[in-house]
This record gives C-alpha cells, structure tokens and sequence, in this order.
C-alpha cells in the first residue's frame, strides 16, 4: 500500500540517458496502475447502482451507499455481515495468540540454543506449507465431524494456528538469530532467568519482527477461505464466506458484490498501512537475510 | 576479593582434534590485573569464556576463592565481563543499563540509584545517564559497558578486548585510566588482547597463549628480558627481537662471521643442550652501529623522530637476514648505506626445540 507514499525523487544514474530514465519512469507507472486498476475499478462499482454497475463501464455516476447498506443488513438466516465480522475477528485474533505463544519459544530454541539438526526441523516446519490443502481437506474434514467441530469457530483456530505456525517460527527465527549473542551471554552474567533474557533483552529488540510476523499471521487468517467455506460454512463462518454469499442466483450482484469485497478488504489495507513501514522492515529482514 | 585458578582446564570443540585451550594451569592472585595474550586462535577468549562459564570446560576445573566453579551456571559466579562489542542492551538507558545486575539481584531501587550513579560519577558519564546507547559515541559506549561491571562489585572482571573498537589515540588514553581504575578498585581482573603493547602495559602479569598451550607467564619486564621460549621472544617487543637460525660451532655461535658474545651460563646450557641448528635472538636496542662489527646494506630507515629503526640486510650462513638496529633519532643513515654491527646487550639463545638456554 505505498502507493500514495512520497519517494525521495530519484537522481539519474551517472551515464544514464534522461529520455530512457523517463520513459522507464513513466513505463513503471503505468504497469503499477495496471494493476492498480481493478482494485480501484472494485470500490467505484461498490458506490453505483446494479444497474450502472452492470452496463458499460463508465466513471461519471451518482454514488451511493445503498449497496453497503444492503450487504450489511441482517437476513434472517443467512450469515449476517456482523457475525461473520465478529467470527473473522475472534478466529484471527485468537489463532494470532496461540501462534505467536507457541512460535516464540521454537523460534528461540532454534535460533539462539540449536540442536544438532536444527535445519532439518526448520525445514521440517516449512514443508508442512507443501502439501495442497486440497488434497487432505478429506481427513481434516473427517477428524472434525467425528470431533463435533464442523460448524464452529474452533475448527479454524485450530487450523489457522497449524497453519500460520510453520511461517511465523520461520519468520521469528531469523529475527532472533540477529540478536547479537554477546547479548544474552551478558544477560545471564548479569543473573538474568531464561524467561528474563527472553522478556527483558531479546523481545524488545526483536519487537519489530513480532509485529510484522503477528501482522502476516492476521491477514493470512483473515484472508483464508478455503478451511472456511469447508469446514464452517454456515452460521460462525468468516468475512470471506460472508463475501462470497453475496452471489445471488439471479437478478444484478455485481455492485453489492463489490460493496462486500470492499468491506472485507478494509481492515486488512488499515492493518497493513498502519504497520507498513514496521512490516516491510520486517519482511526485507526476515526474508533477506 | 578473589584468586582464580585454573587447574589443568581444557576446552575441547565438538568435532575438533585439537583442544581450544590445552590444559591451563594458571594461578591468579587477588587484585591482580593478569593479561590473557596470544595471536587469534591461541585460545585467549576461550580461556576468559571458561572462566565466566560461558563455554564448557571439556577436563580439568577453574576455581575462584577455592570455590570449584566450572559446573556453575554464569550467574553464579559472582563475576562481570566487558564485551568487545560491548553488549550494551539497545532498548535500555544507560542507568538500566548499568543498574540491570543489580535488579536482577533484586536490589532495591534507592540502593540501585545510588550505586548506578557512584559509577557514573567515576566514569563521567553522568549527563548520559537518560540516554540510549545508540545516542552515545563509542568511547561512552566502551565506558558504560565498564560502568555496568563496576556498579556490581563482583569477584573478578572479565574483559574481552575492551579497547579494541577504540580508536587508536582513545585506545591510548583509555587503557591508563582503565589500569588506573582496575588499581584503585582493586578488583582482580582477567583481561584479554591480541595487542602485546596492551598487555605489557596494562598487564601486572602476562599469560602469553599460542595454540591453546601456555607458553609462560610473568611480569611484563620479566616477559621482555627473559622470554622463555621462541615464540615469546619474538611475540613480545615491538619491533620485534631479531632471530636467526645459526648453526652451532665448538663453543658458540657466529652470525654472519662475527662472534656472538654469551655470558658462561648461557655457554654452559649451549654445550649441554643437543642439536646443531639453534636460534640466536637479540632486540634491536641491544645492537648499534658502529665503525667495526658485521657489515650489511641498509634495506630501510624507519625514522619515528625520538629514534629510527634502521633494516641492515647481512649475509649469514649463505643466505641474506634482515636485523632489525635501533638508533638514534635524526639519523643521517640512508637507504643502501653499508654500515657496521655490533652487540653490545644480552643475548637470547633458543635450542633446537625452541625452549630458551641459559639465562
């Protein structure tokens, strides 16, 4: 979401020809509003009327809020635009807990006190994210019915914490492993517990990359559909199903359509631009290095 | 107030044949400031690390007071240690810095205020106190990483190459105040450098280490007067001590066809040790040029103002050997110049094994 960010403007590189450089300039802006545009297309349809939503484009309309309106009304019966807010926002900040509770401890063991082996477990933690979710949805799903989970929200803590530890102990541990190791030995000369180095000297410092770990758990979460629509389609699903509930089987949905994915996109482009300079500091360190 | 002693204590890596530290056998007195020197891979850090309980002693035991403390886990000890990159904690101020010891150990906070401040007042860094580290120059850093060893008063210090991110004139400066300040506290100290300048000049004793063997361990006078073997020898001084392998003859030794002067003691070791080839060292103070003696070119004049080194090429046994002369400043001595040797200081013989002979 930087697009709107103002960049130091750019000096042309020694022996640079400054058409080229234009023109590479302008070429550049042109491919990012090409993929700009349909987001921007999205929200425009989510202020007009089915009717001028569904006839040939155009951007001259009376916007209206009508369509956000509608979409966030409660039917009765259906999966109701609050609920499935409240459901989207409990599993994601609950399966975020959980992952960070349990991935802050392996990431440390991993980084900062490695057993022999250690690449084999991590590599072990991320060939977990191999397997198409496709392809073992069916035990999943059995293991859930014979458990009573299907149709709760507990089913998709639990799936979105499995599914978002892998990433978050890989993310955490190449944070830790930057913590200079003079700096803990100084901590236990200086009487601190384990649980004190960890708390008092590490987090602090690897607290950006908490954060930015935390945040790409949230939106992964956030975004899942898959595990959702499966396993809980019904009343205590999330924002995606609610969105895709929006399609009618007949009459123009277009407008509301885009309306909903406008509403489920929100929160995650204020999540990420709030945290957008904490998160792009983090990615670029714990993907890079 | 504490001794430290290591008895027999080795440090063998996981996967390495070679111990990091080969039994050491090191007797350190309370109050002393004892200097742990050696090239890079001479097991000096290991040995400091040991003693703070930061890496495992594989055989043999340290002690501090007669207390067996290799099993002990660091913060049993009772010791501090100053990092070369200093380890300052980055989210601390300095006074949380300094005052973080002492929290662990749950002192209360008036207490812990006042004694954080005594150090600050000690090492100047009292309008720093509110800082951050990231806000200090490196100097500040180095002094608040001594602070936070200070403020605790534990048994012994460890240092680590302290000064070694300095930059040379503060480097300088701060190795007398910090000598200065370990005298003054008198808290016994291990301090470790690659730098043989340092030790012999911060050093009450120095331990001079080579392949994790201790090679000996003295008064730094006693270290540059009598080096017990040939790795000393030319470890320690600077410039170095000239060395040159000689082959033995009835009665002693010549070098480039010139006599080599040795007193009866050294003369004595020299006819009952074994082997032909022996190595004859002597400082560049102990050599002048004069008139008469062995004849050489000069190869370079390193001229430091006070006095100047001066290269002279010899011939010797065959090939050409570099000896290093001191002479005095403002020489009018010049690059290829033939000019003349003479000893006239001590002599330092090493035998075949490289083990010093005679006095």
């Amino acid at each position: 979401m930087a697009i709107f960010t103002r960049a130091p403007k750019a000096e042309p590189i020694l022996g640079q020809n400054r058409l080229v450089a234009n023109l590479l300039g302008l070429l550049t802006w042109f491919i990012g509003l090409l993929f700009f545009f349909p987001l921007f297309w999205l929200v425009l349809n989510g202020f007009k009327e089915e009717s001028v939503a569904n006839a040939s484009p155009t951007l001259i309309f009376d916007p209206t809020l009508d369509r956000f309106r509608e979409v966030t009304e409660a039917n009765a019966g259906l999966l109701s635009f609050a609920e499935a807010f409240g459901n989207s926002f409990w599993i994601v900040l609950i399966s975020t807990i959980f992952v960070m509770i349990l991935a802050v401890p392996a990431a440390y063991a991993l980084a900062i006190r490695p057993m022999r082996k250690w690449r084999d477990v991590l590599f072990f933690f991320i060939s977990t994210k191999f397997l198409p979710i496709v392809g073992i949805i069916m035990p999943i799903w059995i293991i859930a019915r014979d458990l009573n989970l299907l149709g709760t929200r507990t089913v998709l803590v639990v799936l979105y914490t499995a599914m978002n530890l892998p990433l978050a102990v890989w993310m955490l541990r190449s944070f830790f492993a930057e913590v200079p190791k003079e700096l803990i030995e100084a901590a236990q000369i200086d009487g601190c517990s384990l649980l004190g180095q960890l708390r008092q000297v590490i987090l602090p410092i690897v607290a950006p990359g908490l954060a930015a770990t935390a945040l790409l758990c949230v939106i992964f979460a956030w975004n899942e559909f898959f595990f959702a629509i499966q396993l809980n389609p019904t009343g205590a699903s999330t924002i995606p199903v609610w969105v895709n509930s929006q399609q009618k089987f007949q009459g123009q949905f277009l407008a509301g359509l885009s309306a909903a994915s406008v509403l489920a996109t929100l929160p995650v482009v204020v999540a990420g631009w709030a945290a957008q300079k904490r998160m792009i500091r983090g990615l670029a360190m714990g993907a890079i290095k | 107030m504490a001794e430290v002693r290591y008895e027999a204590a080795s440090r063998l890596y996981p996967g390495s044949e070679i111990p990091a530290v080969n039994e050491l056998n090191l007797d350190i007195t309370d109050g002393e400031l004892l200097v742990l020197v050696g090239p890079s891979g001479s097991g000096k850090s290991t040995a400091l690390r040991m003693l703070a309980g930061l890496e495992t002693v594989t055989s043999g035991s340290v002690h501090i007071n007669d207390v067996d403390v290799t099993l002990k886990p660091p913060q049993d000890r009772d010791i501090a240690m100053v990092f070369q990159n200093y380890a300052l904690y980055p989210s601390m101020t300095v006074a949380e810095n300094m005052g973080f010891a002492l929290k662990q150990a749950k002192v209360p906070k008036e207490k812990r205020n006042e004694l954080v401040r005594e150090a600050a007042r000690i090492l100047d860094l009292e309008p720093y106190l509110d800082r951050k580290p990231k806000n200090l120059s490196g100097g500040q850093r180095q002094r608040v990483a001594m602070g936070r060893a200070i403020v605790r008063e534990p048994q012994v210090f460890l240092m680590d190459e302290p000064l070694s991110n300095l930059d040379a004139k503060l480097r300088v400066q701060t190795r007398t105040e910090l000598a200065d300040l370990q005298a003054r506290l008198g808290v016994t100290t291990v301090y470790v450098t690659h730098d043989q300048v340092e030790a012999m000049t911060m050093g009450d004793r120095v331990a001079v280490l080579k392949d994790g063997k201790l090679q000996q361990v003295d008064r730094p006078r006693t270290l540059y007067s009598r080096p017990a073997n040939r790795f000393v020898a030319g470890f320690i001084g600077s410039p170095a001590m000239n060395l040159v392998e000689v082959d033995r003859q009835k009665g002693g030794f010549s070098l480039g066809g010139v006599d080599v002067p040795l007193n009866d003691e050294t003369t004595a070791a020299v006819a009952a040790a074994s082997g032909s080839s022996m190595t004859v060292g002597v400082r560049p103070e102990h050599l002048a040029l004069g008139s008469s003696g062995l004849a050489g070119k000069v190869t370079v004049v390193e001229e430091l103002g006070s006095e100047s080194y001066v290269h002279v090429s010899v011939s010797h046994q065959g090939s050409d050997e570099v000896l290093v002369v001191r002479s005095g400043g403002e020489t009018d001595i010049e690059r290829g110049d033939t000019v003349h040797i003479g000893f006239n200081g001590p002599m330092h013989v090493f035998g075949t094994d490289g083990e010093r002979l005679g006095s």
